[in-house]
Formats: structure tokens, sequence, C-alpha cells
């Protein structure tokens, strides 16, 4: 499939976003939101930022842009549709939850808009993962690890930026989550992102074809089928938006590189980040942890698009998807 | 709404003869013209006569080798859409621009409410939907419904502009929900079959496979690459004429 930059900075932005609004929220709703009123206050006009960018970034992927709010009618049934109302949706619960921080509502509402706000931006987190795992013509994506995938990452990368936030508010004095809770936190999701995506990068090495150049030209039974002229002779729309292929070798060592970029580094640098006394040395290491995780992660989604291979490409002389 | 309505009664779809078919394009070009000044014009095509070009077709003409050695055959294979019974193009539609029909079950695209998010392009397994870039949204084969019923046009005309144009009638345009209907007997004759069904998609257009090679007409002779004529014996004048020669 082709990788459509919009479309990699979307969910790599919002995916961050959301995860940094489903941990504020969580927290908050557990009542264990221990962070200075400056602090939350900052980190929630980041998250917002970034979700609002992300689906800023998504509608210049769209053909007609000026149109993107029919995109929020067809929630019954297109998963696309699901991610947009979803993610608006969250838009009032974390406002909510901000206004509560602020002292605007009772104790127990502020905890319903927490778990209000942790649940809708989870969901949008899944819903952008069904977007993908829902297609079948692309065998790779609608596999058990994308869903988690999609939610796994989101959280880490949230996780990353709210600690490298706290140890920056330290620096200032300002008085961050108690016990670097959140750094621990992240490091724990490094760890679960990390399964889930090798996971994945397993399961799609190792999965059966699901489709035959056979089975996709109902030749079927008369021995091996093979393209012998293409219909035209230079590349169409669907070659060029589903005919994508990456060298397998670039693919190998791209997966290096977000591995090392996305969870390795962000791992190594988030424990002295932990340990460090000074506010300063703590502070660099957190942000340096975070700003490689989401380069990495960056790498990740392009190569998530890049190695996916759509079976209309039996069609145009694959032998197997 | 990009739901799908019940299943209908009527199917209206195609059968397309992988025996007949010659590959000419006649059908690919014919719909091309058609459906450059119907309900989905402009088909636009950028660079049409460069190195490069890039167009917007609904009907796109394979060539494909089945089999090995003397058995093997060439096949001619239009690939269009195939209007399928559950078509995943459809309920991944955010807007409910993409849409079946429920009187006949054909797959369309309302143009006035696409945005162009090429979703549906990814969801279709069978490559049948092609983005316009000039206006940004998502084209399709709509079986020619502004031909199919269209009271201008001549009876016998008002079927697809692919069928048509084929001149080894190997299209065929009818309902295959009726299992009367000569279309769906053709299928039933033949023994037409749906393309990747385990995508589950549950495509309406059947295509007829190739008829088995027969006894005595030549598939059954030497291979292709065994000389047919024995090898003169290497001697005598002409194979001194040869010698000389071939120096």
């Amino acid at each position: 499939m082709h990788p459509a930059l919009s479309v990699i900075f979307f969910t790599v932005a919002s995916g961050a976003g959301f995860g940094m609004l489903a941990l504020s929220g969580a927290s908050t709703a557990l009542n264990a939101q221990a962070s200075a009123l400056s602090i939350l206050l900052t980190e929630f006009v980041i998250a917002l930022g970034l979700t609002t960018f992300g689906l800023l970034a998504s509608t210049f992927h769209l053909g007609r842009p000026e149109r993107a709010w029919r995109a929020f009618s067809q929630w019954r049934s297109s998963w696309l549709s699901r991610e947009g109302f979803l993610s608006v949706l969250t838009y009032p619960a974390a406002l909510a939850m901000a206004s509560g921080w602020i002292g605007l509502l009772s104790p127990t509402a502020l905890k319903w808009a927490g778990a209000a706000t942790a649940l809708l931006a989870l969901a949008t987190l899944i819903s952008t993962g069904m977007i993908y795992a829902s297609l079948k013509a692309i065998p790779r994506w609608s596999n058990r690890w994308t869903v988690p995938g999609y939610v796994a990452l989101g959280v880490m990368s949230g996780a990353l930026l709210l600690h490298a936030m706290d140890r920056m508010a330290a620096v200032f004095a300002v008085e961050a989550m108690a016990m670097r809770l959140t750094g621990w936190i992240a490091l724990l999701l490094l760890f679960i992102a990390v399964a889930v995506k090798l996971a994945y990068w397993w399961s799609i090495d190792h999965a059966q074809p699901r489709a035959t150049i056979e089975s996709a030209t109902g030749l079927v039974g008369r021995g091996p089928v093979r393209q012998f002229e293409s219909p035209h002779t230079a590349e169409n729309y669907v070659m060029q938006e589903m005919g994508y292929r990456i060298a397998r070798r670039h693919a190998k060592k791209l997966r290096r590189i977000a591995l090392v970029l996305g969870f390795i580094f962000p791992a190594l640098l988030l424990l002295p980040s932990l340990v460090i006394p000074g506010p300063i040395g703590a502070a660099l290491f957190a942000v340096l942890a975070a700003v490689l995780a989401l380069i990495g992660l960056f790498v990740e989604r392009w190569l998530f698009f890049a190695e996916a291979r759509h079976v209309v490409t039996l069609f145009y002389g694959a032998s197997a998807v | 709404m990009t739901s799908l309505p019940p299943p209908s009664p009527k199917k209206l779809g195609l059968v397309i003869d992988l025996d007949t078919c010659v590959g000419c394009q006649a059908c690919a070009v014919a719909c091309k013209e058609w459906n450059a000044g119907g309900v989905s014009a402009p088909l636009p095509d950028r660079d049409p006569y460069g190195p490069a070009p890039l167009g917007v077709w609904f009907n796109r003409v394979h060539g494909y080798e089945a089999g090995e050695g003397r058995r093997s055959r060439t096949v001619h294979f239009p690939r269009s859409c195939l209007h399928c019974e559950e078509p995943a193009c459809v309920t991944v539609c955010p807007t409910g621009a993409s849409f079946k029909r429920a009187e006949d079950g054909i797959v369309l695209v309302d143009e006035d409410l696409c945005i162009g998010c090429k979703l549906c392009s990814w969801a279709c397994p069978y490559g049948a939907r092609e983005y316009d870039f000039d206006s940004g949204v998502m084209k399709k084969c709509t079986l020619c419904i502004d031909r199919i019923y269209n009271d201008s046009v001549d009876e016998r005309s008002r079927i697809p502009a692919c069928v048509v144009a084929c001149p080894t009638s190997a299209r065929h345009f009818g309902d295959l929900g009726d299992e009367n209907s000569a279309i769906s007997r053709i299928v039933a004759e033949r023994g037409g079959v749906e393309l990747m069904p385990e995508m589950g998609m549950k495509p309406v257009n059947r295509y007829l496979p190739p008829r088995p090679a027969r006894a005595g007409d030549g598939h059954d002779g030497p291979d292709y690459l065994e000389p047919v004529v024995p090898a003169e014996p290497e001697r005598g004048l002409l194979h001194w004429i040869d010698r000389i020669l071939s120096r």
C-alpha cells in the first residue's frame, strides 16, 4: 500500500494525543492525578493540539476536504466514520475534565468526566485500528495484532510525552506527578507496545496467503497462472495506490530502525530520567526519549503501509497475497 | 446510507466468457467512450499521449497464461466491478456516497457526497474503483445505469456499452438473481465461477472458464519446442552445402 505522508502524520500525532488524553483521563477517574494544575493544563493543550493537528492532517488526504463533515454520518457501518465521530466526541469530554481540574465540577463529576475522556480516547484509538483491521482485501492488516498495535503505540507515545512534560515542569520547580509514576507507566507501556509490534511483524511474516492469482482469475485447477500481458502500458491509480511494494531488505533495515528509535533507545533513556536526581538531566533524557519514540513510530507507521500488500496485485502479476 | 439494503431478488450483472474473449479491448474502449459522456463524466486522462498516461477506466483487459507445456493457454481477462452482494467498498464509506441499490443491486457512487478518502478503493479486492484526481472523487462502473434504463436509447441497445461492443459475444448482461434468466442458464451450463470467493464479498458477476481442450485438436501433439521433422543425417551434398553456408 502506498504510504501517504498525511495519513502517517495523522495516525502518529493523533495516536499520541489520544494516548495522552486516555492516560490523564484514567488518572483523573482514579483520583490519582497528583500533578500541579499548570502542568495538567499544559499537557492538556498539547494533547488537544496533537489530536487536532492529526485530524487536520488527515483531511489533506481527501480529494474534497470541504466535505469532510459528511464523514460523521455513517457510523453505523463505517469504522472511518466511527473514528471521526468518536474523536470529535472526545473533545467535549476532555473539556469537561479540564473544567473539573479548575474546580468547576464536583469531585464526582470530575471522576466521570475523566472516565469518559479515557474511554472515548481509547475507543478512538481502537476505531483507527479497526479501519485497517477490517479491510479483508489487505490480508496483513486484517490481523489480530493491528488493533492492539494502534492502541498500545498510541498510549505508549502518550505516556512518554506526559513523562517528558512532567520532567520539564520539575525543572521549573513545579510540582509534577508524584514518584515519577508516569515514567514507570511509560516504561511498562513501552514493553507492552514492543511485544505487540513484534507479534504483528512475526504474524505477517508467517501468515499463509489468503488469495492466489488462480483464485483471483477463477482459473483454478489448470496449473500455475501467470501474467502474460498487462492491460495498460503505464501505471494506473490501482497500481499506484495499492501496488506499492518495498524491497524485503529495505523493510528489514527499516524494521531495525523503528525498533531501535521507537522502543530500545526510549527505554534506555527512560531509566536515567527516572533515577537521576537532578531535574535538568532527567528532563533532557525524558524529552529525548519521547522525541526518538515519535520518530521511530513514524518509521513504523510508514512500514505498516509499505509492507501491506493488497490482493488486487494478484491481477497485476503477484502469485499469492 | 452505506449500510447494505436487504438482499434484492433482482441482481443485475455481467457474465464474461473467458473461452471466447479475444482480448481486443473493444469493451474497455466502448466503456470509456460511453462513460466519458454519461453520469460519471468526465473520466480524466493525464498526459494521454505522453510517456506515462494516467487515466480513469472502469474496464481493464488483462492477459494471463494458465497451465504449463502443451496444455497451457492464453486467457484474456476483462476486469470490472462485480457489483458484489456484500460489497466492502460500500460499508466502509464514511459519508454515504457509496451505496448499493435495493432494487437491482447496482453499486454506485454519489459523487456529490464523496469526499475522496479513497478507503473504498482499499476495501475492494478487485480494483474496480479508480480515483478521479481532477474532481477529487471516486468513480466506478455503473453497469451503464444511464443506458440500461434510458428511454431515449433504442430498446435493443439498453445494455451496458461493453456488452454491445463485444465482437465475440463474450460478455452477457442480465439478472443473475433470476435462475431462469438466459444469463443464469449460461452460468449453470458452463460452470460459471465467482472471483476470489475467499474475500467474502459475494460478487454477482460470473466468469465462464475456458472450455477444456479436446483430444486431436493439436494439444496432444508434440511439445511446441520439439523439432517436428527429424534432423537430416550428417552426410551428403546438402550437409556439405549447409556446412559451407554455416561458416
